[in-house]
C-alpha cells in the first residue's frame, strides 16, 4: 500500500560554524554563520524515502520560516522528496507555533505517517513531535531507532527500520530508551521522531540536485492556515558556556598528585 | 559581471564537499600508502553524479555546465587528488565521444555510463610520445569492417579497471597529426594486455597502467570522427578538460593552506604560535591570494566554454598558473610544518607529491606556455 509521509526540514545553524552569544545576551551572532537541515530531520527524510522506496508513495517535506528555508527544502527534494511545503513566516517562533502550523499542514495533506527529528540541534527542545501527535490525536513513536548497527547489511541495503504491517495499517517502531530498546506497535496515522541511530542519510546526488529545481514548493502562511504563531515563550537570557581555562604545568608527579587531590578533587 | 555562485552551484558544491570530507578524506592516506584503487569510493562518487558530468541530457546525462564541473573538481581534489583523477578520468575519456561521435555512437557508447557504474580510460600518451602527441606510433590498419591496432599506450588512468577505452592511434605515423584517429574500444578484446600498476610518487590511489595492443580488432563502427580527425578531437578534449585539471591544483592547494593555518596556530616556537611570525604569515598570505587568483582564472576558462567561446588561451593560462601555484602552496605547507611536514605521519607531504603531477599530466606547464605563446604570437 503506498504511503504518504510528511517530514520536516528545520533550518539550523551548522554545527561546524562558530556559535557566539551576542553581547546583550539575547541571542546568538548571526554574522558568518552557515546553515543546514536539522540532522535529525534529515534522518527523518531518509527513513521516509526508504519506506516509500519499499512500499511506494510520496514524501512531502515541510518547513516554517523565511524564504531562506527553501535551501533546506531543496536539500530534502534533492535527496528524493516528492514535493515541499513552505510555511512563510518572518519573526520569532516557538515550538508551540511550529507544532500548530504542522498540525494544520498534516490535516490538509492527510499523511499516513509524520516523521520529525526528535529535536533540533539549535535549541534542543524535543517537543514539536509530541505536541503534533497530541493535537492531531494520533499515536506517537518517539526516538525511533533500530537494533541493527549503522554498519549492518540492513543499513547498507537501505532497509527501512520502521516496519509496515502486511495490511498497511500499522507500524512497528524500535524506540531508544534509557539503557536499551523498546519495540512498539502503533496504528496509522502516527507521528514518529528520529534518533541518531535510525539510519545514515544519503548524500544528495548531482542529478537529484538538478531535479529538485523543478519540484514544486507550495507556499502557505500561518494566517492562511488559521494559526496564531505569536510565541508564548520568550528567551530571557542566553549565556555562553564558561571559557576553558589554560592548562598548567606541574614540576613533578608529587605535585600532580597533590593538585589532583586538593584542587581538582579527582582522587 | 557576476562573481557569485548560483544556488544550484552552491548546492552542488555542498554535496561534493560533503562527499570529499566524509568519504574521500578519511581513506586518502590509506590508499596513498598502499597505492590501492578505492573502487567502492569511486563507485559511490559515480552514483552521486560526481562523474560523467559532461554527458548530454539527450543521452541520459546531466550535461552539467563547465563552471559547475570545475566547482565539483575543486572539492573532490581537496578530498584526495588521486581519487579525483580517477573520477574525472571518465569525463576526460568520454569527451572525445561527446565532441566527435555520431548520434548512434553516442547512444551506444555514452548512455551505459548514465545507467550504471562503468569506467573508461583516455589512451593518448605513449612511451615515446608524451608532449609530442603527433609522434605516436600506435597504428591501426583497416581490414574490412575492422581496424587492427598494434602499439603501446602509457600512463593510462584506470586502465586496469576500465570497461571501455578511448584510444588514439595512427593510420600512418609519417603523417604525424594528420594520421591520427580516435577509436572506442569496448571491453577487453583479444590482444589487449594491461600492464602492471605504476608505482607513482603521488596520486597513488589512482590506477595507472600501460596498455599493449597486439592485433586488436576494433569495429570501424567505433571510429569517432574520420581518419585524420583524431588530433583535432584530442585537442578539443583537452580544451574542455583543462579547467578541471587546473582545479585539481586548487583543491590540493586549498587543503595544504588549511592544514598550514591549523598547524601554524598550534605549533609553538620561541614561546608563541608560529602563526605570529611574519615569515609564516607571508607564506600563508601568498597561498590564499594565489589560490583565489587561480580559481578565478579557472572559472573564467570554464565560463568561456559555457558561453560557447574558444578557451584554449585562457584555459592554458589557468592550467599553467594553477599547477605551478599548487606545487608552490604544497611545498610551502611542508615548509610551515617543518620536520613534521616531511613525515608521512602528517598530511602535507602527500599534497606536495600529488601537486607535482598536476604540473605534468594533461599538458605540462611547459606545454601550456608553448600553447600560450603560440596563441599570442599568431595574434589571437
Amino acid at each position: 500500500m503506498p504511503l504518504k509521509i510528511l517530514v520536516t526540514a528545520k533550518r539550523v545553524e551548522d554545527s561546524e560554524s562558530k556559535i557566539k552569544v551576542n553581547p546583550a545576551g539575547t541571542g546568538i551572532v548571526g554574522e558568518g554563520l552557515k546553515y543546514k537541515i536539522n540532522p535529525f530531520d534529515e534522518i527523518g527524510v531518509e527513513e521516509a524515502l526508504r519506506l516509500t522506496a519499499k512500499h511506494g508513495g510520496e514524501v512531502v517535506v515541510v518547513s516554517v520560516g523565511t524564504k531562506d528555508v527553501h535551501e533546506q527544502l531543496r536539500h530534502a527534494l534533492a535527496m528524493g522528496a516528492t514535493k515541499a511545503i513552505w510555511v512563510n513566516h518572518t519573526g520569532p517562533l516557538d515550538q508551540l507555533g511550529v507544532a500548530a502550523c504542522l498540525q494544520k499542514v498534516a490535516e490538509k495533506e492527510k499523511p499516513d505517517l509524520c516523521i520529525l527529528g526528535k529535536q533540533a540541534i539549535d535549541d534542543d527542545q524535543n517537543q514539536v513531535g509530541q505536541y503534533l501527535a497530541e493535537w492531531l490525536g494520533w499515536s506517537q513513536a518517539t526516538f525511533a531507532s533500530k537494533e541493527e548497527s549503522l554498519e549492518s547489511d540492513a543499513e547498507k541495503t537501505k532497509t527501512p527500520a520502521i516496519k509496515l504491517s502486511a495490511d498497511g495499517k500499522r507500524v512497528t517502531v524500535v524506540r531508544e530508551v534509557d539503557g536499551g530498546l523498546q519495540t512498539i506497535d502503533s496504528p496509522l496515522p502516527c507521528v514518529a521522531t528520529t534518533e541518531l541511530r535510525l539510519n545514515q542519510p544519503r548524500y544528495a546526488s548531482l542529478p537529484g540536485i538538478m531535479k529538485a529545481k523543478s519540484k514544486p514548493i507550495e507556499e502557505l502562511t500561518p494566517a492562511g492556515l488559521g494559526v496564531d504563531v505569536t510565541p508564548k515563550l520568550t528567551v530571557t537570557k542566553m549565556i555562553p558556556p564558561p571559557a576553558r581555562k589554560a592548562g598548567i604545568k606541574v614540576p613533578d608527579v608529587a605535585a600532580l598528585i597533590e593538585k589532583l587531590k586538593n584542587e581538582a578533587k579527582a582522587i | 559581471m557576476n562573481f557569485g555562485l548560483s544556488d544550484d552551484e552552491k548546492a552542488l558544491q555542498e554535496s561534493a564537499r560533503k562527499f570529499a570530507r566524509e568519504v574521500m578524506r578519511p581513506k586518502a592516506a590509506h590508499h596513498d600508502e598502499t597505492s590501492t584503487f578505492p573502487v567502492d569510493i569511486i563507485r559511490q562518487g559515480s552514483e552521486l553524479g560526481l562523474m560523467n558530468m559532461t554527458i548530454p541530457a539527450e543521452f541520459g546525462g546531466m550535461e552539467l555546465p563547465h563552471v559547475a564541473q570545475a566547482i565539483v573538481a575543486e572539492e573532490i581534489s581537496w578530498g584526495c587528488a588521486g581519487m579525483a583523477t580517477s573520477m574525472i578520468a571518465n569525463d576526460l575519456a568520454l569527451l572525445p565521444i561527446i565532441i566527435g561521435a555520431s548520434k548512434e555512437q553516442k547512444e551506444r557508447l555514452l548512455r551505459p555510463f548514465t545507467t550504471g557504474f562503468k569506467l573508461v580510460s583516455f589512451a593518448l600518451t605513449e612511451p615515446g610520445a608524451g608532449s609530442d602527441v603527433a609522434g605516436m606510433r600506435c597504428t591501426a590498419r583497416r581490414e574490412g569492417d575492422f581496424y587492427v591496432v598494434n602499439g603501446q599506450k602509457q600512463w593510462i588512468t584506470n586502465g586496469e579497471y576500465a570497461d571501455q577505452f578511448t584510444l588514439f592511434c595512427t593510420t600512418d605515423p609519417t603523417k604525424r597529426h594528420k594520421g591520427i584517429m580516435c577509436l572506442a574500444v569496448e571491453g577487453r578484446p583479444a590482444g589487449l594486455t594491461v600492464g602492471k600498476h605504476e608505482n607513482k610518487m603521488g596520486q597513488r590511489a589512482s590506477n595507472t597502467v600501460t596498455l599493449t595492443f597486439e592485433d586488436v580488432k576494433v569495429p570501424v563502427a567505433n571510429r569517432i570522427g574520420e581518419e585524420g580527425e583524431g588530433f583535432m578531437i584530442a585537442m578539443a578534449t583537452l580544451d574542455n578538460s583543462r579547467p578541471l585539471t587546473a582545479m585539481f591544483a586548487i583543491g590540493i592547494a586549498r587543503a595544504a593552506m588549511e592544514h598550514a593555518i591549523d598547524y601554524a596556530k598550534q605549533r609553538t616556537q620561541f614561546g608563541k604560535p608560529i602563526a605570529d611570525f611574519q615569515a609564516i604569515q607571508f607564506m600563508i598570505a601568498d597561498m590564499a591570494a594565489d589560490i583565489e587568483a587561480a580559481r578565478l582564472l579557472t572559472y573564467k576558462s570554464a565560463w568561456l566554454l559555457d558561453d560557447g567561446q574558444r578557451n584554449t588561451l585562457i584555459s592554458s593560462y589557468a592550467k599553467r598558473f594553477a599547477a605551478d601555484m599548487g606545487m608552490k602552496a604544497a611545498t610551502d605547507a611542508v615548509q610551515i610544518f617543518g620536520g613534521y611536514g616531511y613525515s608521512r605521519e602528517y598530511p602535507v607531504e602527500k599534497l606536495m607529491r600529488d601537486a607535482k603531477l598536476v604540473q605534468i599530466y594533461e599538458g605540462t606547464s611547459q606545454v601550456q606556455r608553448i600553447v600560450i605563446a603560440r596563441e599570442l604570437l599568431k595574434g589571437i
